[in-house]
């Protein structure tokens, strides 16, 4: 294949969207990143609305202390889906495989991502591993939780448990393929001038989830295959009543499940200092220090999974141990902070949608995080541990920190990845409303923790009334927020304005491909002569859109 | 140099880089590999740790000729396979071509006497999950049980690698097969190479931890 195109054929060349052949067979065959990362977009949007179902039947549960509309095993089944789809076929995808899909390749200025086909494959495999899943639904639902902790899942449970982790297993490997794409594009496929220390800290936010994602995501594997043989074939491993010990699964499991609360995070942190730094109109403040902290975060997450079992029967020890390496992962989190509000000290803040969320993510993470630090003190975690304060914490974290950014990168991108305006006025209302409703949901959880109520009874004693109907109310408020996008965005994409290429005039190589871009992203290969975020106060930017 | 121009995939600019990314993207596989078996790894060296003396008596009921025979067969299949490389590389396909199916017959020797050695363990009742009834006079004979599911769980996804490579390799041959060109065939067995000895290198891990356990 020819390398440069000449001007006039760039031009003329049709959109990634518009391009033929656009029949929908060239669409499930395609090995553009730009529409592998549109087939993301629908499935976890998909998957988004059921788990956000299961949670509105939890909340319309909780608003009263008895069971009056979920059985206590309906319910077991309801809070297991709702994790299980919340967790592999949302979050853990939510913004690799879609913005670090769409972007990840334009912003190193690269064609596509070093092996298209694999990614592609990736899709397909998300999908087997959703159809596993939707068929454990449909048959009934399983009830061990999103854990499968053993022995309960091995040996007690009923319903389809081994559908579910064969699910789960499949889903797996498409991150891991996700993974192994990105590492080896970032290495590889970078533009001239384009020096590591010149990558937009997206790029070094999703190059620090792909590492996460290929080192943590086979243990889970091996780990759910095991629990599948011991539940089909009794081969003990993890069973006391045959020689095995549980703790072992708690080990291995959590060896994953810690560090893929980071894939759910890291993203988010990435998406969140592109929009900062573009709407405070100022380069990034330490910016060294921010790519760093990534890698550092990426690399503790590792060694603090035993903070998951300080009440499992794991030596004292062990559990300072893991308690003190576990608080080591605030540092770089607080630097990440201190750094984005530093970057917004003397900028000239543009108060758009995109950034609306980028602050909410900051302020929601900023509450996650620290109570991450009550959890990980070993005296505290036995008093909340399995309370509604550990559920509080970790939705900060994932709900408002993950899913604020997510939503704070499509808006942001959009205009590149649909090449059209969505209304700045509803984005504004849906962050608000997102912020206020999530607020609203799980702040008062975060009490009824403390209180003593345990997380995962689908009845409680009637002090906690208030808390919970709150919560629900909140709830309510924060679904109508999240629909909100989803009519605007949607609207955009046929009746929106056209954007032009750099609608928020930001720096960064995405926003010198056309918007949307062609097939394969620019006329020639890109060449990088300063380093990232030149951001100037003085620029002509006043936050106006073309006509 | 035509050829290799023509190798050079749409999204690289060179044919250096293109190398450079599929030797990556193989190095990454492998490393999720690692991890993979060593979850299992993890599991043996916990039961280990916990029983000792069970362990040894377990491991003396494993077949010790066998497992030794089939180590140095899949040495040897490293050996081929790494030459097949070399040959590739030097230009000369027929060789490779034979060192190729000869890495594949060596496989397949070892999934043999594989097979064989399991079903003498089945013959003897040490097949916890088959067996109606796990034969085993040493007394804790679950802790027995545990030692031969993770045996048959660690070398049953061995050979299923091991199995899945033959396959591989067997592809490599066909395609490799009349095509003029050099540098596909050098970059494909190249990275079919990595894989064979990684799980070569596996065998070299599970042979101590199960057959000289005693
Ligand atoms: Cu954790």
């Amino acid at each position: 294949m020819s390398n440069a195109t000449s001007a006039g054929d760039y031009r003329a060349t049709k959109s990634y969207l518009h391009h033929e052949p656009h029949s929908i067979r060239a669409w499930l065959l395609t090995t553009d990143h730009k529409r592998i990362a549109w087939l993301f977009i629908a499935s976890i949007t998909f998957f988004f609305v059921i788990g956000g179902l299961a949670a509105t039947l939890i909340r319309l549960e909780l608003i009263t202390p008895v069971g009056d509309l979920l059985t206590a095993e309906g319910y077991n089944r309801t809070f297991s889906l709702h994790g299980i789809v919340m967790v592999w076929f949302f979050l853990v995808p939510a913004i690799p495989a879609t913005l670090g899909n769409f972007l990840l390749p334009i912003m190193i200025g690269a064609r596509d991502l070093a092996f298209p086909r694999l990614n592609l494959l990736s899709w397909y495999v998300y999908i087997l591993g959703a159809l596993f899943t939707v068929f454990a639904v449909v048959a009934g639902g399983v009830d061990t939780g999103w854990t499968f902790y053993t022995p309960l899942s091995s040996m007690f449970a009923n319903g389809n448990v081994v559908a579910a982790i064969i699910g789960v297993f499949v889903v797996g490997f498409s991150s891991i393929l996700t993974g192994i794409n990105f590492i080896a594009t970032v290495h590889t496929m970078r533009a001239p001038g384009l020096t590591w220390f010149r990558l937009p800290l997206f790029v070094w936010a999703i190059y620090a989830t792909a590492l996460i994602m290929v080192l943590a995501t086979p243990v889970l594997a091996i780990t759910l295959l095991m629990v599948a043989l011991e539940r089909l074939f009794q081969i003990g491993i993890f069973n006391p009543a045959l020689g095995g010990d549980p703790l072992l699964f708690q080990h291995l499991f959590w060896f994953y499940s810690h560090p893929a609360v980071y894939i759910m995070i890291l993203p988010g942190m990435g998406v969140v200092s592109e929009i900062i730094t573009c709407f405070a109109r100022k380069r990034i403040f330490g910016y060294r220090f921010m790519a760093y902290s990534l890698l550092a975060i990426a690399f503790i997450g590792f060694l603090v999974w035993g903070h998951h079992m300080f009440v499992s029967g794991q030596t004292t020890y062990a559990s300072l141990a893991f308690g003190l390496l576990s608080f080591l992962v605030a540092i770089p989190s607080a630097v990440k902070v201190f750094n984005w509000t530093a970057t917004l000290y003397k900028g000239r803040i543009h108060f758009d949608g995109a950034m609306l969320y980028a602050l909410g993510f900051v302020a929601l993470f900023t509450i996650g995080g620290l109570t991450g630090l009550f959890l990980a003190s070993v005296a505290l975690d036995v008093q909340v541990h399995d309370t509604y304060f550990v559920v509080a914490h970790f939705h900060y974290i994932m709900v408002g920190g993950m899913v604020m950014a997510y939503l704070g990168g499509l808006h942001f991108w959009w205009p590149k990845i649909s090449g059209r305006l969505f209304s700045e006025f509803w984005a504004k209302v849906s962050a608000i409303t997102i912020f206020v409703g999530f607020n609203l949901t799980f702040f008062p959880q975060f009490i009824m923790g403390y209180l003593g109520m345990p997380r995962r009874y689908h009845t409680y004693t009637p002090e906690f009334t208030s808390y919970h109907v709150i919560s629900s109310l909140g709830a309510l408020l924060l679904a109508a927020g999240y629909l909100l996008p989803l009519l605007n965005l949607g609207w955009s994409m046929f009746w929106g304005k056209r954007s032009g290429s750099n609608p928020w005039h930001a720096t960064g190589l995405e926003w010198q491909a056309h918007s949307p871009p062609p097939p394969l992203n620019f006329e020639s290969v890109p060449e990088v002569t300063e380093p990232p975020y030149n951001y100037d106060a003085r620029d002509p930017f006043d936050g106006s859109r073309p006509q | 140099m035509k050829e290799a121009q023509n190798a050079v995939r749409m999204q690289f600019e060179a044919l250096d880089q293109q190398k450079q990314a599929d030797t990556l993207g193989m190095w990454i596989f492998l490393a999720t590999e690692v991890l993979f078996f060593g979850g299992m790894f993890m599991a043996y060296a916990a039961y280990r740790w916990f029983n000792p003396d069970v362990f040894v008596l377990a491991s003396k009921e494993l077949n010790l000729l066998a497992g030794s025979i089939n180590t140095a067969v899949l040495l040897s299949s490293s050996l081929t396979m790494a030459l097949a490389d070399h040959f590739i590389h030097a230009g000369n396909k027929t060789n490779a071509q034979r060192l190729l199916t000869l890495t594949i017959s060596l496989g397949l020797v070892f999934l043999l006497i594989k097979g064989y050695e399991y079903h003498e363990e089945y013959s003897h009742g040490l097949i916890p999950f088959i067996n109606d009834q796990f034969q085993w006079e040493h007394g804790q004979a679950d802790r027995a049980e545990l030692f031969f599911n993770l045996y048959f769980l660690m070398t049953g996804m061995h050979a299923l690698h091991l199995f899945l490579g033959c396959c591989l390799l067997t592809v490599m041959l066909f395609i490799n097969r009349g095509r003029r060109t050099l540098f596909r065939p050098q970059m494909r067995i190249k990275l079919s190479a990595l894989y064979w000895h990684f799980v070569d290198v596996v065998w070299v891990f599970l042979f101590p931890l199960f057959y000289l356990a005693r």
